[in-house]
This record gives structure tokens, C-alpha cells and sequence, in this order.
């Protein structure tokens, strides 16, 4: 088990230099210039803008420069921002808790809902439950979020004036950022309204989030139980006369587990990177936003450093899907 | 009263090109300590049977019979709730493939405890203990590390066994063994044989053995029911059966044995089962047997009385003038 893990660690070596390569070239790819940004509107002397080039590194060859960002972020100096003159480590981890309180809250939607609706689908196949709720799972699927997000915010926060429009708390309420969790916060500032406010303002951004995974989850779970009920098992298990709830939803469900979580660990990775859409549509201050607004403004660290964190993310969520592979099925764990 | 009494019994199978019948009228009685043999080629319905009575088949399949009476519980006018009650516990059933037909994700303890907890209501340490008995009473070595395992873990045979043992588990009534050796090499088809057969003479349940295997009927039945492209074509007890076989299909089938081989090449029967869309209009093995003729083409058979085996023949063979002329 050790060994595997380890071993699973060192396909990440490359990975990660691919990444940071990626991410480097990405942003200088595109045209403009961080400098000329930064002057805005009021332009700057030639005089000025020479002293800058050399003080961004950017008379130097590309390769060099290259050379000092992998070895900066080796020792965990992922840069400054070139806007806020702030370090990127210290942006992101500033951020990221929004971002992370919104993706898990949608993930929790999307496989609380989806995995029982796959289930109960598969058991009904072919019958109108099981129709109903595959072509409505294809509509979340296909509908752009964007549409999606204005609709919801249209007849929930604008008609029937349920939810909050954006942002993550009402401005009533003010107390130190402990863990970044706004719902935590919320409870530990104990002002009252505090945490129910937080709530109000999560659920629109968590529904628009989560929309395309559950739609992902409802499919995929519905195609594994279809696959998994036609195995000998399933019939050894009807022939023990055990009741269908235990049948589906233990020895079924188990089985079918697996190209489930595959999806769902693939769903937090786009969750995590590509809250942006949602983030942006409902205010919401975590890394997406971040990242869209580092990306106009040229800042070539913010994004460097942004994408390379994100993608790090990604491969760890990998890998715990990989070594829960094995807990669900023990045939996977030997190797 | 026997302890399983089927009338009738007849499966259809909604296809796309329309309904298919896959068994079709057939009758079967098995009492207690009774081994009931079924044999037949691949298509003639004998799981199928068997299925419909543990209920089991797929959606698209339609039960119907005139009695479906075990243990003195119709089966088929039962709550799919009060049905459960009965199978698993007093009717059990072991199926082909002992390697698939184990969960992968649980370890065989969980799978055996588990019915033992649903059927007997045993909390956790007398299911423990009951299944310790069991894999001793179907010969697993070290039945403690073997709870513990995963199917994977173990072979075919021993598989096999677990099965057994999880079919047992309640002391059922009767045991439906559908081709239990056929995925089995050879030395352990004779070893998970002798056991369904000690457990029959130990506990008097009823066994009916799916096969089509003649060698394996020959050492272990008591009775044998040939079935062919749907029907029960012949019933008799194993003896009378290989030495006068009435109707022309079981004759050939026997014919087919190596060890009646008399030729150097092995006697077949031509042709293949019919399928749903080449049904034969008259007796549905016509168009494969040497003895057939117009009349066998144009009109089905009925079953003939007990003394000709039940044979579903126009001419059957082996009866007493054929032998005395």
C-alpha cells in the first residue's frame, strides 16, 4: 500500500514540472503587457517603463526567467503580484477558503441528490421515474450555467425575493475571518442571523455549481447500477431472498461505486478550478474570480502561481480517488 | 403431498421480435430426499424453469402456471414480501459460475452471515459460529481465515463450496443445483458432487440437479426429466431410463455418450434446439429426429402415461411389442 502511494507521488514530479512549464508559457503566450497595464490610461515615460522591464526580469532570456520561477516555487516562493504587491501563497490561501466552502457545499448537493437518483432510476428502468429524471439530468447538463444562474436569480432572489442576489453575507454583519469558512465564522461570531444569512447566500451559488455534476453523478450512477445489476451476484443475492433495498443499496450500489467516484473526483477538480463562471455571476470573492480579474490584468505570477496551486489540488484529489479505489474494492487493492 | 409441485408452468420472454416461449407446459414433482435430474442441451429451458419458480427471471419474463406449489405455499399467487420469507431459507439455489456469482466487495463471512442474520434473525456471534459450522460441514479447511477472505482470494471449488454453504445455511427443504460442476475442472466436479449427495442423505432435503452432463445424472440421480426446446419430453426413474429410453431425443442424447460409443466416431443429433423464430408447426424435435414423418411435422404430441415415461411422442420406442417383435 505504502509503495503504491509512493509510487503514485512520483508520477507527480513530472506533472508538475509539465505544469508549471504550461502555466509559464500560457500567460506570456498572450499578448499585452503587464507593464503597459499597470500605466492604465496615463501611459508612462520610456525612462520609467526600461526601469520596470529590468526590474521584472523581463530583459533577461526566457529560459532564465524560467529558470528563476522553478526554482523560486521549489522553495515555495510562488512570487508577488505584480498589482497588489502582496505574495501569491498569501492571496490564494486568502481566497481559497470561499472557493472550497462553495465547491464542497455543491459537491455535497450533487452527490446527495445524484447518487440516490441514479439509484432509484436504475431500479425503475424504462418506466416514466426513470425517464423523467434522465431527461432532466440532460437538461442540467446542457444548460449553460451563466442562463442557468440568471434564471435562478431572476425567480428566487428577484420575484419571489427568497435569496440574496450575490456575495457571501449580508453587510449587517461583520466578524474576523477565524477559518475563512464563512458558515463557521458565522456560528463562532455568535451574532444572531449571522449564520442563517451565510446559508441564504450559499444556496443559489451551490445549486448553480453544483448542477452539472449532479447531472454527471445521476448518469453515471444509473449506468453503473444497470450494468452491476445484470451480474451473477445480484442474482446469488435476489436468490439468498434478501430485501431489493439491501440488494441495491449495499451489494449494487458497492459495486457500482467505482466509475462513480471516478466522476466525482473528476467533478472536483473542474469544481475547484471552474467555479469561475458561478464565482463571478454571484460575487462570490474566491479564486476564480481571482484568477479571471489576474488574467486581465496581465499579472503573470498571480496566474502562474494560481493555475500551478490549482493543479496540485487536482492531482491530490486524484490520488485519493485512486487509493479509495481500493477501499471499495478489495480485488483492486492487491497489486 | 409432494414437496414441489409444478403444473403447467410455461415462461414467455417479451422480445423484440415479439414473445418468445421458453418453457413451455411443464410439470414437475420433487419430494423430500428425492434427486430430480434435468437434462437438456443449452436453449431447452431447464434454468429457465428453475428460475421462474425461485423467482429470479428478468422483467421482461412472464410466469404463468397452474400450481406453483412448494411446501404447501403457492408460490405464484404470493407477495413478492411473503416469497422472500421462502427462498433463500427453505428453497435455495447454487448457480454455474461460483467465481461471478459471489459479491467481490464483501468477504464471503459478510455473505453467508448475512442470510443467516435476515433468515434466522442470529445476532452477529451465533451467525459467526453457524457459519464456522457450515464451511466445516462443506469441507473448507480453516473455516476461520476462510470467513475473512475475499472471493478472489479463493478458487473456483472452494467458491463453489461457499455457495453451498450459503445455500444450506437455513437447512432448506429443497436445493436447486443449476449445473453446479460445469465451471469446475474435472477431480473437482466428483468432490462438490459427493457433497451435494452426503448433504441430501444427511439432512433429507430434496435436490434437483440441472445438468447435461449424462455421467453426472447417472451417479447421482434418482430420477431423470429430459427436456427439450421448452418442453419435459420424458420423465423416468435413471435406471429404466438408460436402459429403455422412450422418446427418440433421450435415445440419441444417450447415443451420444463416449461410453456407448461403439464407432470410432461419436453419434451426434443433427441440427441445433429450435429457436423462437423456426418453430416447428408439429412435435418440436421432428426436424431432428430419424424415426419422424408427416404426421410427427403436422401435429404436437401429447404426453404419453407413466408407463412410456411421459414421452411426447407419436412413436415411442422401447415399448413392450417393439421389444417383443
Amino acid at each position: 500500500m505504502l509503495r503504491y502511494v509512493l509510487s503514485r507521488f512520483a508520477t507527480f514530479v513530472p506533472t508538475f514540472i509539465g505544469v508549471t512549464l504550461i502555466s509559464f508559457a500560457f500567460i506570456r503566450v498572450l499578448p499585452g503587457d503587464p507593464i503597459i497595464v499597470m500605466a492604465g490610461e496615463r501611459g508612462m515615460t520610456q525612462e520609467r517603463y526600461d526601469e520596470l522591464v529590468v526590474q521584472f526580469g523581463f530583459d533577461r532570456p526566457i529560459y532564465a526567467q524560467f529558470w528563476d520561477y522553478l526554482t523560486g516555487v521549489l522553495q515555495g516562493d510562488l512570487g508577488t503580484s505584480y498589482v497588489t504587491k502582496k505574495p501569491v501563497w498569501d492571496e490564494f490561501f486568502a481566497l481559497f477558503p470561499a472557493t472550497l466552502e462553495l465547491s464542497i457545499c455543491a459537491m455535497i448537493f450533487a452527490v446527495a441528490l445524484g447518487l440516490p437518483a441514479g439509484v432509484i432510476a436504475a431500479m425503475n428502468r424504462g418506466k416514466f421515474f426513470d425517464r423523467a429524471l434522465m431527461s432532466t439530468a440532460l437538461i442540467g447538463y446542457s444548460m449553460p450555467i451563466f442562463w442557468w444562474a440568471l434564471l435562478l436569480i431572476i425567480v428566487f432572489s428577484g420575484n419571489l425575493g427568497w435569496t440574496p442576489v450575490s456575495g457571501r453575507i449580508d453587510l449587517l454583519y461583520f466578524f474576523p475571518d477565524t477559518t475563512g469558512f464563512m458558515l463557521i465564522d458565522s456560528l463562532l461570531s455568535g451574532q444572531s442571523g449571522a449564520f442563517t444569512s451565510a446559508v441564504r447566500h450559499l444556496i443559489l451559488p451551490t445549486i448553480v455549481l453544483g448542477t452539472i455534476p449532479l447531472a454527471v453523478i445521476a448518469r453515471q450512477t444509473r449506468s453503473a447500477m444497470l450494468e452491476v445489476l445484470g451480474e451473477d451476484y445480484i442474482r446469488t443475492a435476489r436468490a439468498k431472498g434478501l430485501p431489493p433495498g439491501r440488494i441495491n443499496g449495499l451489494h449494487a450500489l458497492r459495486n457500482a461505486l467505482i466509475p462513480v467516484i471516478t466522476v466525482i473526483g473528476l467533478s472536483v477538480g473542474t469544481l475547484l478550478a471552474g467555479a469561475i463562471l458561478t464565482e463571478t455571476i454571484f460575487s462570490w470573492p474566491g479564486i476564480g474570480k481571482w484568477m479571471v480579474d489576474s488574467i486581465f490584468r496581465r499579472d503573470y505570477p498571480v496566474v502562474q502561481g494560481g493555475l500551478l496551486l490549482i493543479a496540485v489540488m487536482v492531482m491530490v484529489v486524484n490520488l485519493t480517488v485512486d487509493l479509495l479505489y481500493g477501499l471499495i474494492n478489495p480485488k483492486i487493492r492487491k497489486r | 403431498m409432494s414437496l414441489l409441485r409444478l403444473r403447467n408452468l410455461s415462461v414467455e420472454f417479451a422480445t423484440t421480435g415479439g414473445r418468445f416461449r421458453a418453457v413451455d407446459q411443464v410439470d414437475l414433482d420433487v419430494d423430500k430426499g428425492d434427486v430430480l435430474a434435468i437434462v437438456g442441451e443449452s436453449g431447452s429451458g431447464k434454468s429457465v424453469s428453475m428460475l421462474a419458480l425461485m423467482g429470479l427471471l428478468p422483467w421482461t419474463a412472464k410466469v404463468t402456471a397452474d400450481e406453483m406449489v412448494f411446501d404447501g405455499h403457492d408460490l405464484s399467487k404470493m407477495s413478492a414480501r411473503a416469497r422472500r420469507r421462502i427462498v433463500g431459507k427453505d428453497l435455495a439455489m447454487i448457480f454455474q459460475e461460483p467465481m461471478s456469482s459471489l459479491n467481490p466487495c464483501f468477504t464471503v463471512g459478510f455473505q453467508i452471515r448475512e442470510t443467516l442474520r435476515i433468515h434466522l434473525g442470529m445476532d452477529r456471534k451465533a451467525a459467526q459460529a453457524r457459519a464456522v459450522e457450515l464451511f466445516e460441514l462443506v469441507g473448507i479447511p480453516a473455516p476461520e481465515q476462510r470467513l475473512k477472505a475475499f472471493p478472489h482470494q479463493m478458487s473456483g471449488g472452494m467458491n463453489q463450496r461457499v455457495m453451498i454453504a450459503m445455500a444450506i445455511s437455513c437447512n432448506p427443504k429443497l436445493l436447486i443445483a443449476d449445473e453446479p460442476t460445469t465451471a469446475l475442472d474435472v477431480t473437482i466436479q466428483a468432490q462438490i458432487l459427493d457433497l451435494l449427495v452426503r448433504l441430501r442423505d444427511e439432512t433429507g432435503m430434496g435436490l434437483v440437479l440441472i445438468t447435461h452432463d449424462m455421467g453426472v445424472v447417472a451417479e447421482t440421480a434418482q430420477r431423470v426429466s429430459v427436456h427439450y426446446a421448452g418442453q419435459k419430453v420424458e420423465e423416468q426413474p435413471v435406471r429404466p431410463l438408460f436402459r429403455a429410453p422412450h422418446h427418440p431425443y433421450t435415445s440419441a442424447l444417450l447415443a451420444a455418450l463416449p461410453e456407448r460409443a461403439t464407432d470410432k466416431r461419436l453419434p451426434t443429433i443433427p441440427g441445433v434446439v429450435p429457436g423462437q423464430f423456426d418453430r416447428p408447426q408439429g412435435c418440436l424435435f421432428s426436424p431432428r429426429c430419424p424415426f419422424a414423418d408427416d404426421h410427427c411435422r403436422k401435429v404436437p404430441p401429447a404426453p404419453r402415461g407413466p408407463d412410456l415415461g411421459l414421452a411426447r411422442c407419436h412413436y415411442p420406442l422401447n415399448t413392450d411389442e417393439r421389444l417383443a417383435s
